[in-house]
Protein backbone atom coordinates (compact mmCIF):
# COMPACT_ATOMS: atom_id res chain seq x y z
CA UNK A 1 0.00 0.00 0.00
CA UNK A 2 2.66 2.32 -0.69
CA UNK A 3 2.05 5.47 -2.14
CA UNK A 4 4.12 5.32 -4.53
CA UNK A 5 2.35 2.35 -6.61
CA UNK A 6 -0.90 4.20 -6.00
CA UNK A 7 0.30 6.85 -7.68
CA UNK A 8 2.02 4.89 -10.53
CA UNK A 9 -1.35 2.98 -11.18
CA UNK A 10 -3.06 6.56 -11.33
CA UNK A 11 -0.84 7.87 -13.79
CA UNK A 12 -1.22 4.55 -15.92
CA UNK A 13 -5.00 5.34 -15.66
CA UNK A 14 -4.90 8.67 -16.64
CA UNK A 15 -2.06 8.14 -19.36
CA UNK A 16 -4.87 5.23 -21.10
CA UNK A 17 -7.49 7.68 -20.72
CA UNK A 18 -6.04 10.50 -22.34
CA UNK A 19 -4.92 8.13 -25.37
CA UNK A 20 -8.57 6.80 -25.90
CA UNK A 21 -10.10 10.10 -25.90
CA UNK A 22 -11.48 12.06 -29.06
CA UNK A 23 -8.88 14.86 -29.88
CA UNK A 24 -11.26 17.38 -30.36
CA UNK A 25 -12.22 16.90 -26.84
CA UNK A 26 -8.90 16.86 -25.52
CA UNK A 27 -7.76 19.77 -27.36
CA UNK A 28 -10.93 21.53 -24.93
CA UNK A 29 -9.50 19.87 -21.70
CA UNK A 30 -6.65 21.80 -22.84
CA UNK A 31 -8.20 25.07 -23.16
CA UNK A 32 -9.77 24.69 -19.99
CA UNK A 33 -6.94 23.95 -18.16
CA UNK A 34 -5.10 26.89 -19.21
CA UNK A 35 -8.03 29.19 -18.76
CA UNK A 36 -8.72 28.34 -15.45
CA UNK A 37 -4.99 28.51 -14.49
CA UNK A 38 -5.10 32.31 -16.11
CA UNK A 39 -8.11 33.19 -14.30
CA UNK A 40 -5.80 32.06 -11.06
CA UNK A 41 -2.90 33.40 -12.00
CA UNK A 42 -5.00 37.23 -12.85
CA UNK A 43 -6.72 36.63 -9.90
CA UNK A 44 -3.22 35.94 -7.76
CA UNK A 45 -1.71 39.25 -9.62
CA UNK A 46 -4.58 41.54 -9.79
CA UNK A 47 -6.53 41.13 -6.21
CA UNK A 48 -4.91 43.67 -3.68
CA UNK A 49 -3.40 41.53 -1.09
CA UNK A 50 -5.80 41.98 2.00
CA UNK A 51 -9.09 42.65 -0.07
CA UNK A 52 -11.71 39.75 1.27
CA UNK A 53 -10.07 39.49 4.64
CA UNK A 54 -13.11 41.60 6.36
CA UNK A 55 -15.45 41.37 3.59
CA UNK A 56 -15.97 42.57 -0.38
CA UNK A 57 -13.45 45.67 -0.02
CA UNK A 58 -9.48 45.87 1.45
CA UNK A 59 -9.15 45.49 4.71
CA UNK A 60 -6.28 47.92 4.72
CA UNK A 61 -8.64 50.43 3.44
CA UNK A 62 -9.60 51.01 7.37
CA UNK A 63 -6.74 51.66 8.23
CA UNK A 64 -6.12 54.06 5.20
CA UNK A 65 -9.06 55.58 7.00
CA UNK A 66 -7.84 55.83 10.40
CA UNK A 67 -5.07 57.08 9.65
CA UNK A 68 -5.97 60.83 8.61
CA UNK A 69 -4.48 63.39 11.59
CA UNK A 70 -6.53 64.94 13.67
CA UNK A 71 -7.11 68.29 13.67
CA UNK A 72 -10.08 68.83 16.59
CA UNK A 73 -8.48 67.79 19.75
CA UNK A 74 -11.56 67.45 21.82
CA UNK A 75 -12.53 69.10 25.14
CA UNK A 76 -11.76 66.85 27.12
CA UNK A 77 -8.24 67.53 25.61
CA UNK A 78 -8.45 71.15 26.66
CA UNK A 79 -9.73 71.02 30.49
CA UNK A 80 -6.62 68.75 31.04
CA UNK A 81 -4.72 72.41 31.19
CA UNK A 82 -7.25 75.19 31.14
CA UNK A 83 -9.21 74.23 34.36
CA UNK A 84 -9.95 77.21 35.49
CA UNK A 85 -12.09 78.66 32.42
CA UNK A 86 -13.40 74.30 32.06
CA UNK A 87 -14.59 75.39 36.02
CA UNK A 88 -16.20 78.62 35.19
CA UNK A 89 -17.24 77.09 31.33
CA UNK A 90 -18.73 74.28 32.55
CA UNK A 91 -21.73 76.09 34.83
CA UNK A 92 -22.59 78.66 32.48
CA UNK A 93 -25.31 78.94 29.74
CA UNK A 94 -22.59 78.22 27.19
CA UNK A 95 -21.36 74.88 28.39
CA UNK A 96 -23.02 72.99 25.43
CA UNK A 97 -20.26 74.41 23.17
CA UNK A 98 -16.83 72.93 22.38
CA UNK A 99 -13.98 74.88 23.21
CA UNK A 100 -12.93 74.67 19.50
CA UNK A 101 -16.87 75.55 18.52
CA UNK A 102 -15.24 79.20 19.15
CA UNK A 103 -11.37 78.62 19.54
CA UNK A 104 -10.73 76.54 15.85
CA UNK A 105 -8.99 73.71 16.02
CA UNK A 106 -6.55 73.12 18.91
CA UNK A 107 -4.89 69.67 17.78
CA UNK A 108 -1.58 71.38 16.96
CA UNK A 109 -1.60 73.42 19.93
CA UNK A 110 -1.81 70.77 22.04
CA UNK A 111 0.91 69.01 20.58
CA UNK A 112 2.66 72.30 20.55
CA UNK A 113 1.29 74.58 23.54
CA UNK A 114 3.98 77.30 23.55
CA UNK A 115 4.29 77.69 19.45
CA UNK A 116 0.66 77.13 18.27
CA UNK A 117 -1.95 79.49 20.13
CA UNK A 118 -5.38 79.02 18.95
CA UNK A 119 -7.42 81.76 17.65
CA UNK A 120 -9.38 83.91 20.19
CA UNK A 121 -12.19 85.96 18.38
CA UNK A 122 -13.01 89.15 20.16
CA UNK A 123 -14.34 90.88 16.61
CA UNK A 124 -18.04 91.81 16.56
CA UNK A 125 -18.89 89.63 13.07
CA UNK A 126 -17.81 86.61 15.37
CA UNK A 127 -21.12 86.27 17.86
CA UNK A 128 -23.46 87.16 15.26
CA UNK A 129 -22.44 83.96 13.49
CA UNK A 130 -25.04 82.16 16.33
CA UNK A 131 -26.32 85.14 18.04
CA UNK A 132 -27.97 87.11 14.90
CA UNK A 133 -31.34 87.52 14.28
CA UNK A 134 -32.26 84.94 12.15
CA UNK A 135 -35.95 84.02 10.73
CA UNK A 136 -34.89 80.38 10.47
CA UNK A 137 -33.51 79.69 13.78
CA UNK A 138 -35.42 78.32 16.80
CA UNK A 139 -37.81 80.62 18.78
CA UNK A 140 -36.13 81.55 22.20
CA UNK A 141 -33.00 81.47 20.72
CA UNK A 142 -31.32 84.50 21.99
CA UNK A 143 -30.77 86.60 19.29
CA UNK A 144 -30.03 90.35 18.52
CA UNK A 145 -29.76 92.54 15.56
CA UNK A 146 -26.40 92.83 14.74
CA UNK A 147 -26.72 96.58 13.10
CA UNK A 148 -29.07 97.94 16.14
CA UNK A 149 -27.76 96.19 19.03
CA UNK A 150 -25.03 98.81 20.50
CA UNK A 151 -23.36 99.67 17.41
CA UNK A 152 -19.47 99.01 16.47
CA UNK A 153 -18.64 97.73 20.19
CA UNK A 154 -17.14 94.35 20.45
CA UNK A 155 -19.62 91.82 21.94
CA UNK A 156 -17.00 90.71 24.77
CA UNK A 157 -17.03 94.49 26.59
CA UNK A 158 -20.56 94.12 27.96
CA UNK A 159 -20.36 89.75 27.55
CA UNK A 160 -18.20 87.58 29.15
CA UNK A 161 -18.08 84.73 26.23
CA UNK A 162 -17.38 81.87 28.80
CA UNK A 163 -19.82 82.65 31.16
CA UNK A 164 -22.72 84.57 29.42
CA UNK A 165 -25.74 85.79 31.17
CA UNK A 166 -29.01 86.14 29.54
CA UNK A 167 -30.66 89.73 28.93
CA UNK A 168 -31.61 91.58 31.93
CA UNK A 169 -35.55 91.83 32.75
CA UNK A 170 -37.44 94.45 30.67
CA UNK A 171 -37.61 97.74 33.48
CA UNK A 172 -41.00 99.16 31.82
CA UNK A 173 -43.98 97.60 29.83
CA UNK A 174 -42.73 99.91 27.24
CA UNK A 175 -39.77 98.16 26.59
CA UNK A 176 -41.53 95.55 24.62
CA UNK A 177 -44.90 97.38 24.06
CA UNK A 178 -43.95 100.80 23.06
CA UNK A 179 -46.56 101.69 20.70
CA UNK A 180 -49.22 101.49 22.68
CA UNK A 181 -46.80 103.49 25.87
CA UNK A 182 -46.22 105.79 22.71
CA UNK A 183 -50.17 106.10 22.10
CA UNK A 184 -51.24 106.58 26.04
CA UNK A 185 -48.61 108.80 26.58
CA UNK A 186 -50.17 111.61 24.40
CA UNK A 187 -53.97 110.35 25.96
CA UNK A 188 -56.44 111.52 28.81
CA UNK A 189 -55.14 108.32 30.37
CA UNK A 190 -51.61 109.19 30.37
CA UNK A 191 -51.24 109.89 33.94
CA UNK A 192 -52.08 106.30 34.40
CA UNK A 193 -49.84 103.21 35.01
CA UNK A 194 -50.02 100.17 32.94
CA UNK A 195 -50.34 98.03 35.94
CA UNK A 196 -53.78 100.50 36.76
CA UNK A 197 -55.85 98.43 34.64
CA UNK A 198 -53.33 95.42 33.59
CA UNK A 199 -52.63 93.10 36.84
CA UNK A 200 -49.26 91.95 35.46
CA UNK A 201 -47.26 88.93 37.46
CA UNK A 202 -43.73 89.46 37.79
CA UNK A 203 -42.85 86.28 35.66
CA UNK A 204 -44.91 87.66 32.50
CA UNK A 205 -41.20 89.82 31.82
CA UNK A 206 -39.50 86.41 32.11
CA UNK A 207 -41.66 84.28 29.91
CA UNK A 208 -43.72 86.99 28.27
CA UNK A 209 -46.10 84.04 26.25
CA UNK A 210 -46.63 81.33 28.93
CA UNK A 211 -47.80 84.40 32.07
CA UNK A 212 -50.00 86.71 30.05
CA UNK A 213 -51.40 90.04 32.06
CA UNK A 214 -54.84 90.24 33.19
CA UNK A 215 -57.65 92.62 31.65
CA UNK A 216 -60.25 94.28 32.81
CA UNK A 217 -63.32 92.31 32.81
CA UNK A 218 -66.55 94.36 32.48
CA UNK A 219 -67.90 97.83 32.50
CA UNK A 220 -67.95 97.83 36.29
CA UNK A 221 -64.47 98.50 35.75
CA UNK A 222 -64.50 101.15 34.00
CA UNK A 223 -67.27 102.53 36.35
CA UNK A 224 -64.31 102.78 39.15
CA UNK A 225 -63.97 106.28 37.94
CA UNK A 226 -66.58 107.05 35.44
CA UNK A 227 -69.83 106.16 36.84
CA UNK A 228 -71.38 108.99 38.43
CA UNK A 229 -70.70 108.40 42.28
CA UNK A 230 -67.36 107.12 41.88
CA UNK A 231 -64.94 108.58 44.25
CA UNK A 232 -62.69 109.85 41.69
CA UNK A 233 -61.29 113.59 41.07
CA UNK A 234 -64.19 116.02 39.71
CA UNK A 235 -62.93 116.60 36.30
CA UNK A 236 -63.21 112.86 34.77
CA UNK A 237 -65.94 112.41 32.63
CA UNK A 238 -69.32 110.33 33.98
CA UNK A 239 -71.30 108.24 32.43
CA UNK A 240 -74.30 105.63 33.61
CA UNK A 241 -72.34 102.45 33.68
CA UNK A 242 -75.86 100.95 33.95
CA UNK A 243 -77.70 102.06 31.09
CA UNK A 244 -75.09 103.55 28.36
CA UNK A 245 -74.01 101.46 25.47
CA UNK A 246 -76.56 98.91 26.26
CA UNK A 247 -75.22 95.46 26.37
CA UNK A 248 -71.65 96.35 25.00
CA UNK A 249 -68.57 96.87 27.46
CA UNK A 250 -66.89 99.52 26.96
CA UNK A 251 -63.54 99.44 25.00
CA UNK A 252 -66.04 97.96 22.18
CA UNK A 253 -66.62 101.63 21.32
CA UNK A 254 -63.96 103.56 23.45
CA UNK A 255 -59.97 102.34 23.24
CA UNK A 256 -58.91 102.54 26.70
CA UNK A 257 -55.43 103.56 25.69
CA UNK A 258 -56.41 106.47 23.49
CA UNK A 259 -60.08 107.30 24.91
CA UNK A 260 -61.72 110.00 22.69
CA UNK A 261 -62.47 113.63 23.67
CA UNK A 262 -65.72 114.84 24.99
CA UNK B 1 -7.57 30.31 9.95
CA UNK B 2 -4.16 31.87 9.74
CA UNK B 3 -3.70 31.23 13.72
CA UNK B 4 -5.02 28.02 12.88
CA UNK B 5 -2.30 26.74 10.55
CA UNK B 6 0.55 28.09 12.30
CA UNK B 7 -1.11 26.25 15.71
CA UNK B 8 -1.41 23.48 13.50
CA UNK B 9 2.19 23.78 12.41
CA UNK B 10 3.49 24.07 16.03
CA UNK B 11 1.78 21.04 16.54
CA UNK B 12 3.67 18.52 13.80
CA UNK B 13 6.72 19.59 14.71
CA UNK B 14 5.93 18.39 18.44
CA UNK B 15 4.25 15.22 17.24
CA UNK B 16 7.79 12.97 16.75
CA UNK B 17 8.43 13.46 20.42
CA UNK B 18 6.01 11.51 21.81
CA UNK B 19 2.81 13.80 21.91
CA UNK B 20 -0.29 11.83 21.20
CA UNK B 21 -3.45 13.81 19.50
CA UNK B 22 -5.95 14.41 22.23
CA UNK B 23 -2.95 16.01 24.50
CA UNK B 24 -2.09 17.96 20.78
CA UNK B 25 -5.21 18.83 20.59
CA UNK B 26 -6.33 19.76 23.84
CA UNK B 27 -3.07 22.16 23.23
CA UNK B 28 -4.02 23.62 20.24
CA UNK B 29 -7.33 24.64 21.91
CA UNK B 30 -5.50 26.44 24.97
CA UNK B 31 -2.73 28.40 21.63
CA UNK B 32 -5.29 29.66 19.82
CA UNK B 33 -6.41 32.27 22.14
CA UNK B 34 -2.54 33.20 22.53
CA UNK B 35 -1.70 33.17 19.08
CA UNK B 36 -4.86 35.14 18.39
CA UNK B 37 -3.71 37.45 20.06
CA UNK B 38 -0.44 38.01 18.94
CA UNK B 39 -1.53 38.14 15.35
CA UNK B 40 -4.42 40.67 16.26
CA UNK B 41 -1.73 42.88 18.27
CA UNK B 42 0.84 42.40 15.95
CA UNK B 43 -1.68 42.95 12.88
CA UNK B 44 -0.80 45.69 10.52
CA UNK B 45 -2.28 48.32 12.95
CA UNK B 46 -5.45 48.44 11.21
CA UNK B 47 -7.11 49.86 14.09
CA UNK B 48 -5.83 51.02 17.34
CA UNK B 49 -4.86 47.97 19.79
CA UNK B 50 -7.54 48.68 21.71
CA UNK B 51 -10.18 49.35 19.33
CA UNK B 52 -12.48 46.49 18.33
CA UNK B 53 -14.58 47.59 15.61
CA UNK B 54 -16.92 44.44 16.18
CA UNK B 55 -17.96 45.53 19.36
CA UNK B 56 -19.41 49.23 18.25
CA UNK B 57 -22.09 50.15 15.51
CA UNK B 58 -22.43 53.70 14.85
CA UNK B 59 -25.67 56.32 14.33
CA UNK B 60 -26.34 59.57 14.70
CA UNK B 61 -29.31 61.92 16.15
CA UNK B 62 -30.15 64.85 14.74
CA UNK B 63 -32.36 67.19 16.67
CA UNK B 64 -34.27 69.82 14.04
CA UNK B 65 -35.60 72.18 16.38
CA UNK B 66 -32.05 72.88 17.88
CA UNK B 67 -30.54 73.66 15.10
CA UNK B 68 -29.02 77.27 14.66
CA UNK B 69 -28.13 77.36 11.30
CA UNK B 70 -24.64 78.69 12.31
CA UNK B 71 -22.52 76.54 10.09
CA UNK B 72 -19.60 75.11 12.44
CA UNK B 73 -20.40 71.50 11.55
CA UNK B 74 -20.18 72.36 7.79
CA UNK B 75 -16.72 74.32 8.85
CA UNK B 76 -14.93 72.08 11.29
CA UNK B 77 -15.51 68.83 8.77
CA UNK B 78 -13.65 70.96 6.07
CA UNK B 79 -11.13 71.53 8.40
CA UNK B 80 -10.97 68.19 9.91
CA UNK B 81 -11.06 65.97 6.64
CA UNK B 82 -9.59 68.50 4.53
CA UNK B 83 -12.35 68.75 1.83
CA UNK B 84 -11.86 70.92 -0.79
CA UNK B 85 -12.35 74.78 0.18
CA UNK B 86 -15.11 75.23 -2.77
CA UNK B 87 -18.69 75.67 -1.14
CA UNK B 88 -20.28 72.90 -3.58
CA UNK B 89 -17.99 70.11 -1.87
CA UNK B 90 -19.50 69.47 0.87
CA UNK B 91 -19.28 66.05 3.52
CA UNK B 92 -22.36 67.62 5.68
CA UNK B 93 -24.57 71.03 5.14
CA UNK B 94 -27.11 72.49 6.53
CA UNK B 95 -30.30 72.92 4.56
CA UNK B 96 -32.64 76.68 5.46
CA UNK B 97 -36.33 75.40 4.45
CA UNK B 98 -38.47 78.18 3.66
CA UNK B 99 -42.43 76.96 3.50
CA UNK B 100 -44.78 79.60 2.54
CA UNK B 101 -48.22 80.24 2.85
CA UNK B 102 -48.76 79.70 -1.05
CA UNK B 103 -46.64 77.86 -3.78
CA UNK B 104 -43.30 75.79 -3.89
CA UNK B 105 -41.03 75.52 -0.59
CA UNK B 106 -38.11 77.21 -1.07
CA UNK B 107 -34.83 74.96 0.18
CA UNK B 108 -30.89 76.11 -0.16
CA UNK B 109 -27.74 74.93 1.31
CA UNK B 110 -26.70 77.76 3.97
CA UNK B 111 -23.10 79.78 3.87
CA UNK B 112 -21.54 79.81 7.33
CA UNK B 113 -21.07 83.11 8.45
CA UNK B 114 -23.85 84.36 6.10
CA UNK B 115 -27.14 85.59 7.70
CA UNK B 116 -29.60 85.81 4.31
CA UNK B 117 -33.38 87.40 4.65
CA UNK B 118 -35.66 84.82 4.09
CA UNK B 119 -38.53 86.65 3.49
CA UNK B 120 -39.91 86.72 0.04
CA UNK B 121 -41.21 90.19 -1.14
CA UNK B 122 -44.49 88.96 -1.12
CA UNK B 123 -45.47 85.73 0.19
CA UNK B 124 -46.51 84.69 4.15
CA UNK B 125 -43.70 82.10 5.76
CA UNK B 126 -45.54 79.41 7.90
CA UNK B 127 -42.48 78.13 8.63
CA UNK B 128 -38.38 78.50 8.24
CA UNK B 129 -36.06 76.04 9.54
CA UNK B 130 -32.84 74.56 9.11
CA UNK B 131 -31.98 70.66 8.78
CA UNK B 132 -28.39 69.29 9.21
CA UNK B 133 -27.66 66.55 6.72
CA UNK B 134 -24.78 63.96 6.05
CA UNK B 135 -24.56 60.53 4.74
CA UNK B 136 -27.10 58.43 6.22
CA UNK B 137 -24.34 55.54 6.86
CA UNK B 138 -27.63 53.29 5.31
CA UNK B 139 -27.22 49.65 6.63
CA UNK B 140 -28.58 48.77 3.59
CA UNK B 141 -26.42 51.19 1.20
CA UNK B 142 -27.34 51.86 -2.54
CA UNK B 143 -23.53 53.05 -3.25
CA UNK B 144 -21.94 50.24 -1.72
CA UNK B 145 -24.12 48.05 -3.84
CA UNK B 146 -23.48 49.61 -7.41
CA UNK B 147 -19.25 49.93 -6.81
CA UNK B 148 -17.76 47.83 -9.43
CA UNK B 149 -14.89 47.96 -7.60
CA UNK B 150 -15.87 47.40 -4.36
CA UNK B 151 -13.78 50.24 -3.17
CA UNK B 152 -16.82 51.38 -0.97
CA UNK B 153 -17.93 49.59 2.06
CA UNK B 154 -19.55 49.31 5.24
CA UNK B 155 -17.06 48.50 8.35
CA UNK B 156 -18.02 45.91 10.69
CA UNK B 157 -18.83 49.20 12.82
CA UNK B 158 -21.41 50.27 10.66
CA UNK B 159 -19.19 53.06 8.83
CA UNK B 160 -19.68 53.17 4.95
CA UNK B 161 -16.44 54.44 3.80
CA UNK B 162 -14.30 54.51 0.71
CA UNK B 163 -11.17 53.33 -0.32
CA UNK B 164 -9.47 55.52 -2.26
CA UNK B 165 -6.04 54.00 -3.22
CA UNK B 166 -8.86 51.41 -4.88
CA UNK B 167 -11.88 53.86 -6.20
CA UNK B 168 -11.50 53.94 -9.64
CA UNK B 169 -14.05 57.73 -9.91
CA UNK B 170 -16.47 55.77 -11.86
CA UNK B 171 -19.03 58.27 -9.74
CA UNK B 172 -21.73 55.22 -9.87
CA UNK B 173 -21.84 55.20 -6.49
CA UNK B 174 -22.46 59.67 -6.45
CA UNK B 175 -25.65 58.71 -8.60
CA UNK B 176 -26.80 55.86 -6.53
CA UNK B 177 -26.82 57.69 -3.34
CA UNK B 178 -30.47 58.99 -2.99
CA UNK B 179 -29.23 61.80 -0.45
CA UNK B 180 -26.54 63.70 -2.12
CA UNK B 181 -24.31 62.39 0.35
CA UNK B 182 -20.95 61.65 -2.20
CA UNK B 183 -19.02 64.42 -4.41
CA UNK B 184 -15.75 63.33 -6.30
CA UNK B 185 -12.91 64.88 -5.53
CA UNK B 186 -11.67 67.15 -7.55
CA UNK B 187 -7.66 66.20 -7.58
CA UNK B 188 -7.69 62.92 -6.51
CA UNK B 189 -10.80 62.19 -8.57
CA UNK B 190 -12.06 59.54 -6.16
CA UNK B 191 -15.26 59.02 -4.44
CA UNK B 192 -15.47 61.65 -1.08
CA UNK B 193 -18.07 60.83 1.70
CA UNK B 194 -18.74 61.59 5.39
CA UNK B 195 -17.37 58.84 7.56
CA UNK B 196 -18.10 59.72 10.57
CA UNK B 197 -14.70 61.25 11.33
CA UNK B 198 -13.95 57.33 11.12
CA UNK B 199 -10.26 58.81 12.59
CA UNK B 200 -11.49 60.40 15.63
CA UNK B 201 -13.85 57.59 16.32
CA UNK B 202 -11.62 55.06 16.82
CA UNK B 203 -9.75 57.27 19.00
CA UNK B 204 -13.20 57.63 21.42
CA UNK B 205 -13.53 61.07 20.15
CA UNK B 206 -16.83 62.26 18.63
CA UNK B 207 -16.75 63.37 14.79
CA UNK B 208 -15.76 67.18 14.27
CA UNK B 209 -19.27 68.04 13.68
CA UNK B 210 -21.01 66.93 16.55
CA UNK B 211 -17.82 68.30 18.59
CA UNK B 212 -18.35 71.99 17.69
CA UNK B 213 -22.02 72.08 17.29
CA UNK B 214 -22.75 74.58 19.96
CA UNK B 215 -26.52 74.03 20.45
CA UNK B 216 -26.04 69.70 21.10
CA UNK B 217 -28.36 69.11 17.79
CA UNK B 218 -25.85 66.29 16.83
CA UNK B 219 -25.39 62.96 18.59
CA UNK B 220 -23.13 60.48 18.01
CA UNK B 221 -22.92 57.41 19.51
CA UNK B 222 -23.40 53.67 19.51
CA UNK B 223 -27.16 52.33 18.47
CA UNK B 224 -27.20 49.20 20.55
CA UNK B 225 -26.15 50.49 23.38
CA UNK B 226 -29.04 50.76 25.81
CA UNK B 227 -27.54 53.83 27.99
CA UNK B 228 -25.85 55.61 25.27
CA UNK B 229 -26.82 59.78 24.29
CA UNK B 230 -27.64 57.86 21.20
CA UNK B 231 -30.33 55.60 22.66
CA UNK B 232 -31.15 57.99 25.32
CA UNK B 233 -32.09 60.45 22.30
CA UNK B 234 -33.86 57.51 20.59
CA UNK B 235 -36.05 56.36 23.37
CA UNK B 236 -37.16 59.99 24.12
CA UNK B 237 -38.04 60.88 20.28
CA UNK B 238 -40.44 60.42 17.85
CA UNK B 239 -37.73 59.44 15.32
CA UNK B 240 -38.01 59.96 11.45
CA UNK B 241 -35.58 58.70 9.09
CA UNK B 242 -34.71 60.60 5.57
CA UNK B 243 -36.21 58.42 2.43
CA UNK B 244 -37.21 55.73 4.77
CA UNK B 245 -39.75 54.20 1.96
CA UNK B 246 -36.46 53.38 0.26
CA UNK B 247 -35.53 50.82 2.13
CA UNK B 248 -32.21 52.26 2.75
CA UNK B 249 -32.22 51.50 6.46
CA UNK B 250 -30.33 54.89 7.63
CA UNK B 251 -28.37 55.20 10.74
CA UNK B 252 -28.96 59.21 10.97
CA UNK B 253 -31.93 59.50 12.70
CA UNK B 254 -34.07 62.59 12.84
CA UNK B 255 -35.90 63.69 15.64
CA UNK B 256 -38.69 66.99 14.97
CA UNK B 257 -38.07 66.88 11.30
CA UNK B 258 -41.17 68.74 9.11
CA UNK B 259 -42.85 66.75 6.73
CA UNK B 260 -41.38 68.70 3.63
CA UNK B 261 -38.15 67.34 4.56
CA UNK B 262 -36.64 65.29 2.14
Amino acid sequence: MDSGGRLGRLANAVRRGWSRMPQQLSRLVVLFVAAVAGLAAARFFLVPPTFGELGHYRASAIADNVAVPLKYAGREACVDCHTDVAEVHSKARHQTLSCETCHGPAARHIENPGEVNPVVPREREFCPRCHGYDPSRPTGFPQIDPVLHNPMTPCVSCHVPHAPEPPTLPASCSACHGEIARLKAVSHHAVLECTECHDTPDAHKDTPRLVRPGKPAGREFCGKCHAPNAASPKHIPRIDIGTHGGRYPCWQCHYPHYPEVG
Amino acid sequence: MDEHARAQGVGSEEQPCGVDRREFLKKCCLAGPIVLTVVELGGEGAETPAYDATKHYYGMGIDVSKCIGCGRCMEACKTENDVPPEPHFVRTWVERYVIPAEGETHVEVITPGRTTDVRPAERAIVRTYFVPKLCNHCANPPCVQVCPVGATFISRDGVVLVDHEYCIGCRYCIQACPYGARFLHPETHTAEKCTFCYHRVVKGLAPACVEVCPSGARIFGETAARNSPLARFYRFNEIQVLKGHLNTEPKVYYARLDREVS
